[in-house]
């Protein structure tokens, strides 16, 4: 027993050496934007970023960056709009998928397991693959009833909700697979019904797998360039739209990218640290067993 | 009113009524359903449940994904037939077999190195004890919060080689320097595709925080038993590893793998941001894009995504194939 405890204790202590290791390989890009994004344009053009480690002190550290990503990048607009792209694309999908969910799970019906399987198979669609004909019958919609849907809010979220449908139901089911049947059982037989069991049951049951779509949902609405670029366009930029302008043509405007990039950070940080708890928990209910 | 103002109040009004609306979509549904006879109720009732889904998935994906197939045999306006023209283009010109050439690779490199580099750091995690645990993983995951484009930025900028005389600040031309090696454009070196595979770093970088997340999950949940087992019988520490412990998260792996592999036949932001496509780095997913809004050529556009998802369907009949085998474990 003490031979496999001293074991251990040195498994540790090499394990943490190499994990740390590689975890400083691994924030090596992210540290080195950070630090640039802290200094000025001649300083970071003219000498690399790691002699601002070595000699923090004779550093000419400027706020320029940020200055500018916010002031001429409209990065705190881009901010608001992304917000407002990113909220509805989060809330909507998970309403629905998780009424579906609950109908793929705990209700009988024909051809249940056959169209779970589309479900399943429509998860790998690329986004891609319907693009044209939505924009499209988007502008064809437009023209005849006057409702502007493109370049506009709406359209983005229509989209985002859409596509996360598949991954979401799959996920959703996957966790109420794993609640007890028998509490189902028990709310039929003191005749609750169906829509009853869902709200006030199976619901608040389902936390954690609702909690770990909505971060990977919000992580990916909130960091999409494709949608926001084709539906919202530029009259209400987001926040990846801004970046790859500030970045421009040539890449010269990386400084201001780099701190509009951390600016971009703050929210899904926020998110993912609140959120972490159940993020695992959610994800894998089903496939870890 | 300024016109920011009016988009926060209307995006959060559009949270409160969309919310609402959905809410009040079900509510109603269900009405709709207890209504009817209940022989019939009992026969409809998961429609409630479905319909509003259901309408989501043919309208947007299904449907248009057929559109597009039709289309891939239109020209650039949709509308004439053209037959196979647009595909007999594509596969005639040397720059689109370099796009396939580059996707392959890309499928090949990336899947595979984000899941064993996941394996690893999770491996790693569960031996450093919880707190360091925590604060290690939360920093290898850390980049899955950070968009393409910003990513692409971060990267460009360590491959960043100036002119000859001007500073130097490219990390890796410093590292190569270090080591003897003469500074290159880096990007645009596509030698034995050098420079794809130095996008690929991009994406591999961004994604193995969710691997490692869901495999450590894998593998804290592998019953210790079967290592105590193994650990009696004389297997050494990696024995256990390869024999016992990833055989019993071969399902987790699995489903890591294939999320990765889709986003990675999906991703062209990385592309766009650092070198536009040129010096042979164009992917599928970034050509589709090039083909609709630089050149508005519908038709090859359409044909492009058709390409993508025919290299799609056989991950289909995996994916389908691996939750039914997880089904089955339950």
């Amino acid at each position: 027993m003490k031979n496999v405890l001293n074991k251990l204790s040195k498994y540790k202590v090499g394990s943490t050496i190499a994990l740390t290791l590689l975890t400083a390989i691994w924030s090596i890009p992210t540290v080195g934007l950070l630090i640039t994004s802290f200094r000025s344009r001649d300083v970071a053009d003219t000498s690399p970023w790691w002699d601002a480690i070595f000699s923090p002190v004779n550093q000419a550290w400027s706020l320029d960056a940020y200055s500018n990503a916010l002031s001429s990048g409209g990065m705190f607009n881009a901010m608001v709009n992304t917000l407002v792209v990113t909220i509805p694309s989060v809330i909507l999908p998970l309403l629905v998928a998780a009424n579906a969910a609950f109908a793929f799970t705990f209700l009988e019906f024909k051809g249940r397991e056959i169209y779970f399987a589309i479900i399943v198979a429509l998860m790998i669609i690329p986004l891609q693959s319907a693009l044209i004909p939505v924009l499209r019958a988007m502008v064809a919609f437009q023209k005849a009833t006057h409702i502007q849907l493109t370049g506009n809010f709406p359209s983005a979220w229509l989209i985002h909700c859409s596509f996360a449908l598949p991954l979401a139901i799959y996920i959703l089911r996957n966790y109420m697979l794993s609640l007890p049947a028998s509490l189902i059982e028990a709310a039929r037989v003191d005749g609750a019904t169906w829509y009853q069991i869902f709200w006030r049951l199976v619901m608040p049951m389902s936390v954690p797998a609702l909690a770990s779509f909505a971060i990977f949902q919000f992580l990916w609405v909130w960091n999409d360039y494709l949608i926001a670029f084709i539906f919202v366009g530029e009259q209400k930029a987001v926040m990846t739209y801004r970046l790859l302008r500030l970045l421009g043509q040539y890449g010269d405007g990386w400084l201001d990218v780099a701190a509009g990039s951390f600016i971009s950070l703050i929210v899904p940080l926020i998110i993912f640290f609140s959120l972490q708890r159940y993020f695992v928990r959610g994800l894998t209910a089903g496939a870890v067993k | 009113m300024d016109p920011l103002l009016s988009d926060v109040l209307f995006g959060i009004l559009a949270v409160i009524l969309g919310t609402a609306a959905t809410l009040g979509l079900y509510w109603l549904l269900d009405r709709l359903v207890r209504l009817l006879p209940l022989k019939v109720q009992d026969k409809i009732k998961p429609l409630g449940f479905l319909i509003p889904a259901a309408t989501l998935l043919i309208l947007v994906l299904v449907l248009p994904l057929l559109q597009t197939v039709v289309w891939s045999f239109m020209d650039d306006k949709v509308k004439t037939f053209v037959g196979l023209e647009n595909y007999i283009t594509l596969f005639t010109s040397p720059d689109f077999l370099s796009i396939l050439l580059n996707n392959f690779l890309w499928i090949l490199v990336v899947p595979a190195v984000t899941v064993s580099l996941g394996v690893l750091f999770a491996n790693l995690g569960n031996q450093v004890g919880p707190t360091r645990e925590k604060i290690l993983k939360s920093l290898i995951f850390m980049p899955m919060t950070i968009s393409f484009v910003s990513a692409s930025t971060i990267w460009g900028y360590l491959y960043t080689n100036p002119a000859p005389g001007r500073p130097k600040i490219g990390l890796l031309s410093a590292v190569v320097e270090f080591f003897g090696g003469t500074p290159q454009n880096w990007l645009q070196i596509d030698d034995n595709r050098l420079n794809s595979f130095l996008l690929m770093a991009v994406i591999v970088w961004l994604q193995v925080g969710y691997s490692m997340v869901i495999i450590s999950a894998g593998i804290k949940a592998v019953p210790e038993e079967t290592i105590e087992a193994a650990r009696i019988d004389g297997a050494n520490g990696l024995q256990v590893f390869f024999r016992i412990v990833i055989p019993q998260i071969s399902a987790t792996i699995m489903s890591v793998f294939v999320t990765v592999l889709i986003l990675v036949m999906k991703v062209f932001d990385i592309v766009l941001a650092m070198t536009g496509g040129n010096f042979n780095t164009n992917v599928l997913a970034f050509e589709y894009y090039k083909q609709f809004f630089v050149d508005s050529n519908l038709g090859p556009a359409s044909a492009v995504v058709t390409i993508l998802l025919i290299l799609i369907a056989p991950l289909m009949w995996l994916q389908i194939r691996t939750v039914r085998h997880q089904e089955s474990l339950r």
